[in-house]
C-alpha cells in the first residue's frame, strides 16, 4: 500500500501540499492518481494569478476521466511545473514527487484545516 | 484496492477472479465489471503487441430456432443472414421499423435452422422481448430463447492470441478464419471458439459453460505467461474498439440512429427481401443522410468525450458520441455525429472542451488498423 509523506498536508479532494521557505507546493495525492488511472494532460493556471483556497487551479486528465485540481490554500501562483504538463504520465508513477503550482500563501492560517497525513491515510483507507 | 458492490448488481461467473487479481470493479449496464486491472495503456499495448485476456460474460446469446429461424433472423437484422455457412459469423444490426439501432448484434449460424445472435449487455432483455415480440406477430415456426445464463465468454485479443490457445484446444485454429467458428475443448471443456472480437487485432471469443469460466481463465493466464498476456477490463476494451473505429451502441448510435447514419452501410443487405427499416434505409441510401457518424482526431492537446458540442459559427451543429486518448497510437481521437455535408477527411472540426473551442480534424477510418490484414 501508499503512503503518505508525513511532512506534507493534504485535503480531502486528494491534493498534497508541501510548505516550505514559504511556498507551498501542490499536487496530487496516490489515492487520486489511482482514481484516475493513465494520466494524459494537465492543465495548470498562469503565474502571477492570485488564488483563493478551494478555488479551480486546473484539470488533470486521465484517459477514462477529468478532474479538477483544487488550492488548497490561498495565495499567489509563483510557480508552475512546466515538465509536468509535457509528461503528465510522471504523476502516475511518482505522485507524491509531482508538484503542479507553488503558492506564495496569503493566509497562512488555513494550513491548520488541511489534513495530517495520518488523518490523511484513514480518510482513503 | 476493492471498490463496493451493490447487492442488485449482476456478477459474471468469473467476478470473484477479478477481484483476487486486484481489478478495479465499476458498474458498467447493470453488471458489476472490472475496468482496469494495471492499467488501460498497460493493457492496451499488452493486446497490440502480445495479447490481453477479456471477461465478455455480461454479452447476451439469444437463440432463434425453427424452420422458419432464418425469414425471422432476414426480418429482424439489417445484414443478409442467408450468406452465412453454418459456422459463420455477420455483424448486424437490430433494426427498428425506422431503421435504428435497437441494437447491435453478431449473428452467429450454429445450424441449418438454429441462429445466436450476441448482443449488448444492458440490453438483453429489452433485445428478447424485442425479438419475441416480432416472431409472436409474424407467425411461423421459430423458437426464440434467452440463453444468456447459459454461457461465459472469455476473449483472447491479440497477435499471440493464436499461440496461447493453440496450446490448449484440438480446434484447428490457423484454418478458422476471421468470423468464423468452431466447436472443442479449450483447456478440457466444452467451448464455441470464435475468431472475433472489439479490438481491431487478431483474436478469438471462447464461449464456455458459466460452471468452467474459472478453469478457462486461469488455463489461458497460465498458457499466456511467457508472451506476458494481461487481464484486461473494459477501460482497454473501450479503447481499443475506438481505435478500430468499431462503435459502440448505446454511445455513438441508438434507437435515435439509423444503421447509415452510425456508417455502416456495410451491414445492409440491399439486394433481400423486405425487413425491419428497409424502407427509411433504402430511401437514405438514394437521398443521402441529414447527419452522419465522423471519426475525428484532435489537432489541439485535448480530449473531446461523449456529448461534447461540435459548434459551427457559435452554433452547436453535432455531438461527440466517443472520445478518448489512445494509448497505441497516442492521439486524442473520437467520433462525432454532424451534418453529412460536413463529413469530408480533412475537414476542421471545431469542439467544445468544457467552455474550450478546440480544433480537431476529420480523418479516415479506421483509425489503427493492424498489419497484414486485407
Amino acid at each position: 500500500m501508499s503512503s503518505y509523506p508525513s511532512d506534507f498536508k493534504y485535503t480531502k479532494d486528494h491534493e498534497w501540499v508541501r510548505l516550505k521557505d514559504g511556498e507551498a507546493s501542490v499536487g496530487i495525492t496516490d489515492f487520486a492518481q489511482r482514481q484516475l488511472g493513465d494520466i494524459v494532460f494537465l492543465e495548470l493556471p498562469a503565474v502571477g494569478q492570485q488564488v483563493k483556497q478551494g478555488d479551480v487551479l486546473g484539470q488533470i486528465e486521465s484517459v477514462k476521466a477529468v478532474s479538477e485540481l483544487f488550492s488548497p490554500v490561498s495565495g499567489e501562483i509563483v510557480a508552475t511545473n512546466a515538465d509536468l504538463v509535457s509528461h503528465p504520465e510522471v504523476i502516475n508513477t511518482a505522485p507524491h514527487d509531482s508538484w503542479m503550482v507553488r503558492i506564495r500563501p496569503s493566509a497562512p492560517g488555513e494550513a491548520a484545516s488541511l489534513l495530517d497525513a495520518a488523518a490523511y491515510a484513514s480518510l482513503v483507507k | 484496492m476493492a471498490s463496493t458492490s451493490p447487492a442488485e448488481l449482476k456478477k459474471t461467473p468469473l467476478n470473484a477472479t477479478h477481484r483476487a487479481l486486484g481489478a478495479r470493479m465499476v458498474e458498467f449496464g447493470g453488471w458489476d465489471m472490472p475496468v482496469e486491472y494495471s492499467g488501460i495503456t498497460d493493457e492496451h499495448l499488452a493486446v497490440r503487441t502480445r495479447a490481453g485476456l477479456f471477461d465478455v460474460s455480461h454479452m447476451g446469446e439469444i437463440e432463434i430456432a425453427g424452420k422458419d429461424a432464418l425469414a425471422l433472423v432476414q426480418w429482424l437484422t439489417s445484414n443478409d443472414a442467408s450468406r452465412l455457412a453454418v459456422g459463420q459469423i455477420q455483424y448486424s444490426a437490430l433494426t427498428t421499423p425506422t431503421g435504428t439501432f435497437v441494437d447491435d448484434v453478431l449473428v452467429y449460424r450454429m445450424a441449418d435452422e438454429h441462429y445466436m445472435l450476441v448482443v449488448n449487455a444492458g440490453n438483453i432483455a429489452k433485445d428478447h422481448e424485442w425479438i419475441r415480440g416480432q416472431a409472436a406477430s409474424r407467425g411461423g415456426d421459430t423458437a426464440v430463447v434467452n440463453a444468456s445464463a447459459r454461457y461465459a465468454l472469455i476473449a483472447l485479443q491479440g497477435p499471440e492470441a493464436q499461440g496461447i490457445l493453440q496450446t490448449l484446444t484440438g480446434v484447428e485454429l490457423a484454418g478458422l478464419k476471421y468470423y468464423w467458428f468452431g466447436h472443442g475443448e479449450v483447456a478440457g471443456v466444452r467451448a464455441t471458439v470464435s475468431r472475433t472480437g472489439y479490438t481491431g487485432e487478431d483474436g478469438f471469443e471462447i464461449f464456455t459453460p458459466p460452471a468452467q469460466a474459472d478453469r478457462v481463465w486461469q488455463a489461458l493466464l497460465d498458457a499466456g505467461r511467457s508472451a506476458d498476456v494481461k487481464p484486461c477490463g473494459l477501460g482497454a476494451r473501450d479503447t481499443l474498439r475506438l481505435e478500430a473505429a468499431m462503435r459502440l451502441c448505446g454511445s455513438d448510435m441508438d434507437d435515435q440512429t439509423t444503421v447509415l447514419e452510425a456508417g455502416l452501410g456495410w451491414i445492409v443487405g440491399w439486394k433481400k427481401d423486405d425487413f425491419l427499416g428497409a424502407s427509411r434505409l433504402r430511401d437514405q441510401k438514394t437521398n443521402g443522410v441529414e447527419r452522419r457518424l465522423a471519426p475525428f482526431e484532435m489537432k489541439d492537446r485535448a480530449i473531446a468525450r461523449h456529448g461534447y458540442p461540435v459548434m459551427q459559427d457559435g452554433r452547436q451543429v453535432g455531438v461527440v458520441t466517443s472520445g478518448t486518448q489512445t494509448p497505441f497510437l497516442k492521439k486524442a481521437i473520437g467520433f462525432a455525429m454532424v451534418p453529412a455535408r460536413m463529413v469530408e477527411v480533412g475537414r476542421p472540426l471545431m469542439i467544445d472542451v468544457r467552455g474550450r473551442l478546440v480544433a480537431a480534424e476529420i480523418v479516415p477510418e479506421p483509425f489503427y488498423k493492424r498489419a497484414g490484414r486485407t
